[in-house]
């Protein structure tokens, strides 16, 4: 065929979206190609626009920019051959399990009695017989997913996409669900000819796929495709497993840089204007606490996340904060504490107040904001008002995630507070104090 | 939680006054004018068929009126599905669609009473034009918010749910049956069970009216009752609220509670709930082999066989992709036509209004400050009796399983029918109808406060109920902080429904006809009845626009910004 084995194919996608005047770009022309045979999974931190890039894929969301091509074909609407499993398994609350997966052929017009037969043996197939007439409701969530997979699967797609399945689920029935897709797929048991997987889990990636596509965010784009050629089943102890993942690690939190350009740029100037991470302080506290037990205060990015048991996500946001503020420094996959860092995790919770005031205040996005309040009148603005100002930066929800975040740091650091009856952000009057006397 | 959903107000409460508020004034400006222009050339002598008020005939006027309701409500229930499917799946024509939506049902349906009927009749034949308006003023009480229910639904569907429909190719016939409708059939029941009881509200003021020398009237339970109260026959008046009352009870039991019941499977949430609704119709039903004989051998059988028709059928429809070139111009054409018509009515409207006399727009003023005064008493009294009360039952579970039931059916016995009983009374006590206006005001309104104050009460945590009590507060303060910030949103929902009540209950309150003797307050409701009755046609339709502006200014002025804050700060959520 003269597609050579490639059944999907998105060439120069971009996905662009306005809010007022401005123009952010969630995803930045991105080509791929999944062949037939493959499973790929698409890894990235949240807001790299990976979702996205799977509703285009299977033509729920149409590209600003670029094509998507399926055997060869451009594509135009929904693409038939190709259906999606969700994260929050979007089953049909009113119908029957057995009615969720009849649905699906319902659509295509299966007759009655052989779309009954073809759903029971799904269901059966699933392992989710006696449990027909059930309703979602009475499902456990690793059950429910599994509805989930058996409608997919009903309508025998080439392409089977899949959106984060496992990380509503409980880690155990994660676990279970993850082996028993594999042992369809690699099974052959299934007419499926290529998965495609969007996940923040590195682990999870490097467990099933066959080929992890890196994605970064700012604006969404591939960074890496890197190939994984360890047997089928897979151990998460086997040496060469954790150095896969490891390497996954040192590819998503890359290298600490230069202090200025970790910071970036005030909003309103040249430059990109660095996001806040939007983590508790609580948590960064617990991770730079964990950092300061181990030797010599530094420690592989993987063995950390295990240790803490939080999901990949969630850690390569703190290593993201921790690195802003001055905290910690991240090389080859491999996390240090500063000297700074040390000293926050070793002291009383009023220096901790004090250090972290000192590194908001350096901060570009604080220092545009502090001198934002103090021109103000009575050293007081809406948030509103800053919320506006960021939409410059970023898009309105991202914009809003960070005036929460810059809230909740400066209450914090008691730079700043806030009055949720008035909406209004306000210095701390001691910052006024400070001001008067540099004056 | 059960009244929290039977009335909730379905606004869209985050606009603000806009540009489209206005034109939809102006276009009900220019409808109204219109629909009285043909009433000013309808005929003038009809006949009306008198009103028996013989027991021997109330059970075919209750089966009549009955009928009546029915069709009015599966016209609402059309026009809803229609219309709220155009305003959620199309941006612009949501602009318009919302804000027309949202002051129509702010417009005291008694003003386009004359309108409707009078219009009617002069392009229909008499019988039937007389019997289809009634219909249509039914239908002007039950529909709109049913409308914003099914709107509200269909923009609250998860958005996976559409993306699993689209991912699957679920073609229009599908998509509606195992979406939409599932998605919105709480929201619709619950909605259907406070449009009838809309519907019976208006019944009496449906089915007789008197404009100038016109005098019409439909045999039916509404008529029945308004000719006893007319006549000051007592005997007949007690047994057609009797058959009213029968009538409400039997469709609760046979019909909503049982819907209801049924309707539990369309829950949303993936957690079973502690106490569902129950009906012994319900239960009968389904434990009758007769019953499960013909569900499973007709009926079923039956509904596949239209289901699967009708799959097929809109599936070629969705094939072949209409014209796009076309559709658009005739639109511009028909957009450009009804512009020309609104702004033609428009200045004929003005025109009628210019004939209005200044001392008549300072009554019409006047008017409208003596009925505020009057919907605020009606809502202070209201809300003096319903917090204590609601509260007490709402805290206590035990309690709210017994009354819940009975204060729905309550709530459904429509004001109108217990006016001219209520009237016997009030008359003779001091204040008269000044006195009467109010209460009768009350009468209609106080259900919404009470329910929504139940169901705001019996959302509040235990674990907070438990810690006002080892905190040994004092009652008050136990109110204070936690009581009555909890049902605050509910009392406001409840109020904005109400204080719409009172204000259409107006028209009947403050000008009454009881056993051949006119009474009458002034106020805004009274002139517009007074107009009606005369057939002043500028003056009537100068009030109703006075009081549908008061109406929607007050409510985005007042309600929402309390609604706003409300949302904000107090809900549990």
């Amino acid at each position: 065929m003269h597609h050579n084995g490639v059944l999907l194919e998105i060439r120069h996608v971009s996905q662009v979206f306005y809010s007022g005047s401005k123009r952010f770009e969630a995803i930045h022309d991105v080509n791929l190609a999944v062949r037939e045979g493959e499973f790929t999974a698409l890894l990235g931190p949240s807001g790299c626009g990976k979702s996205t890039l799977l509703r285009i894929i299977t033509g729920l969301q149409s590209p600003t920019e670029g094509q998507v091509f399926y055997r060869g074909v451009p594509q135009q609407g929904v693409n038939p051959h190709a259906t999606i499993v969700f994260q929050t398994f979007a089953l049909f609350p009113w119908l029957t399990v057995l009615e969720n997966v009849e649905v699906a052929l319902e659509a295509r017009v299966v007759p009655k009695k052989l779309r009954t037969a073809r759903a029971l043996d799904l269901l059966d197939r699933v392992g989710l017989d006696g449990f027909e007439n059930a309703y979602p409701r009475e499902l456990s969530g690793g059950m429910r997913q599994k509805v989930g997979f058996a409608r997919a699967m009903a309508v025998e797609p080439e392409l089977l996409c899949l959106d984060e399945p496992f990380s509503a689920l409980d880690v155990l029935s994660a676990e279970g669900l993850r082996g028993e897709l594999l042992e369809l797929w690699t099974g052959n048991k299934i007419p499926t000819r290529a998965i495609l997987m969007v996940t923040h889990n590195i682990e999870e990636a490097v467990l099933m796929a066959d080929r992890i596509v890196v994605m970064d965010r700012n604006p969404g784009r591939v960074v890496f495709d890197l190939d994984v050629d360890l047997p089928h089943p897979r151990s998460q102890r086997d040496r060469q497993f954790m150095e896969l993942v490891d390497r996954v690690y040192a590819i998503l939190t890359g290298q600490t840089e230069s202090e200025e350009v970790e910071l970036g740029s005030a909003p309103g100037e040249p430059g990109r204007t660095r996001a806040l991470p939007s983590i508790s302080i609580t948590d960064l506290a617990g991770l730079l606490e964990k950092l300061n037990e181990a030797p010599q205060n530094s420690t592989d990015i993987y063995r950390l996340s295990q240790d803490l048991k939080v999901d990949s996500n969630h850690l390569l946001q703190l290593i993201e904060a921790g690195e802003l503020l001055g905290f910690a420094t991240v090389a080859q996959g491999d996390i240090s504490l500063t000297p700074l860092g040390e000293t926050f995790a070793e002291a009383s919770i009023l220096a901790r107040k004090e250090i972290f005031a000192t590194r908001l205040r350096r901060l570009p996005l604080f220092k545009w904001l502090m001198t934002m309040l103090r021109a103000a009148d009575k050293q007081r603005l809406e948030l509103d008002v800053i919320q506006t100002a960021l939409e410059l930066e970023f898009p309105v929800e991202e914009a809003r995630r960070q005036a929460e975040t810059v809230v909740s740091w400066g209450r914090y650091a008691e730079l700043l507070s806030y009055d949720d009856d008035s909406g209004m952000i306000s210095l701390e009057p001691e910052q006024v104090e400070t001001m008067r006397v540099s004056l | 939680m059960l009244g929290s959903r039977l009335f909730r107000v379905n606004q869209p409460l985050y606009r603000s006054l806009s540009w489209a508020d206005v034109l939809v004034l102006i276009g009900i400006a220019a409808l109204l004018y219109a629909a009285l222009r043909l009433a000013v050339d309808a005929p003038m002598a009809l006949s009306a068929p008198t009103i028996d008020l013989s027991l021997r005939s109330l059970p075919l006027y209750t089966g009549l009126s009955l009928m009546r309701m029915v069709a009015a409500y599966f016209l609402s229930l059309v026009f809803s599905i229609v219309y709220g499917r155009a305003a959620a799946y199309n941006r612009q024509a949501e602009q318009v669609l919302l804000p027309v939506l949202d002051v129509l049902q702010s417009v005291p349906i008694l003003s386009f009473l004359p309108a409707v009927l009078l219009g009617l009749s002069a392009i229909l034949p008499q019988r039937l034009a007389v019997e289809l308006s009634s219909i249509v003023l039914i239908f002007t009480s039950q529909v709109w918010n049913l409308t914003f229910a099914w709107y509200q639904s269909l923009t609250t569907i998860p958005k996976e749910l559409h993306e699993v429909s689209a991912c699957f190719g679920f073609n229009s016939w599908l998509r509606f049956t195992r979406l939409e409708l599932p998605f919105a059939a709480i929201g619709l029941i619950w909605n259907s069970m406070m449009s009838w009881a809309g519907g019976w509200f208006f019944l009496m003021a449906a089915e007789m009216f008197t404009v100038g020398q016109r005098n019409f009237r439909l045999p039916g339970l509404g008529a029945y009752l308004q000719e006893a109260a007319n006549q000051g026959n007592l005997w007949a008046l007690g047994w057609g609220i009797f058959a009213l009352l029968l009538l409400i009870v039997v469709l609760d039991q046979l019909i909503w509670r049982p819907f209801l019941v049924w309707s539990e499977r369309f829950k949303l949430q993936m957690v079973p709930q502690d106490n569902p609704p129950t009906s012994w119709f319900y239960d009968l039903l389904r434990s009758a082999q007769l019953v499960t004989w013909l569900n499973v051998h007709v009926v079923r059988p039956f509904g596949e066989a239209v289901d699967s028709f009708l799959l097929r059928k809109s599936l070629v429809h969705g094939r072949v992709a209409a014209p796009q070139q076309s559709r658009v111009s005739v639109g511009r054409i028909l957009l450009v036509l009804l512009v020309l018509g609104l702004v033609y009515g428009l200045l004929r409207a003005a025109q009628m209004l210019s004939a209005v006399p200044p001392a008549q727009w300072g009554d019409i003023a006047l008017g409208i400050g003596l009925t505020l005064l009057r919907v605020m008493g009606a809502l202070a009294i209201a809300l003096s009796w319903t917090i204590p009360l609601g509260v007490v039952i709402g805290t206590n579970p035990q309690l709210a399983r017994w009354l819940q039931p009975l204060v729905q059916v309550a709530a459904s016995v429509p004001a109108t029918a217990l006016f001219p009983a209520a009237l016997l009374v009030l008359l003779r006590l001091p204040g008269g109808l000044h006195l009467a206006a109010v209460v009768l005001m009350l009468m209609g309104t106080q259900w919404y406060l009470l329910f929504n104050v139940i169901a705001g009460a019996s959302t509040i945590p235990q674990d907070l109920k438990y810690t006002t009590a080892l905190l040994q507060m004092s009652r008050w303060r136990r109110w204070r902080t936690l009581i009555l910030p909890s049902v605050f949103p509910f009392v406001i929902t409840g109020a904005i429904t109400a204080s719409g009540g009172a204000w259409n209950a107006s028209i009947v309150a403050e000008h009454v006809e009881f056993a051949g003797e006119a009474h009458s307050v002034f106020g805004i409701g009274a002139l517009i009845a007074k107009a009606t009755a005369i057939g002043d046609y500028p003056l009537l339709l100068a009030a109703t626009l006075a009081m549908v502006l008061t109406v929607v200014l007050i409510n985005r002025l007042v309600w929402r910004r309390l609604y706003h804050v409300a949302e904000q700060r107090y809900r549990m959520e």
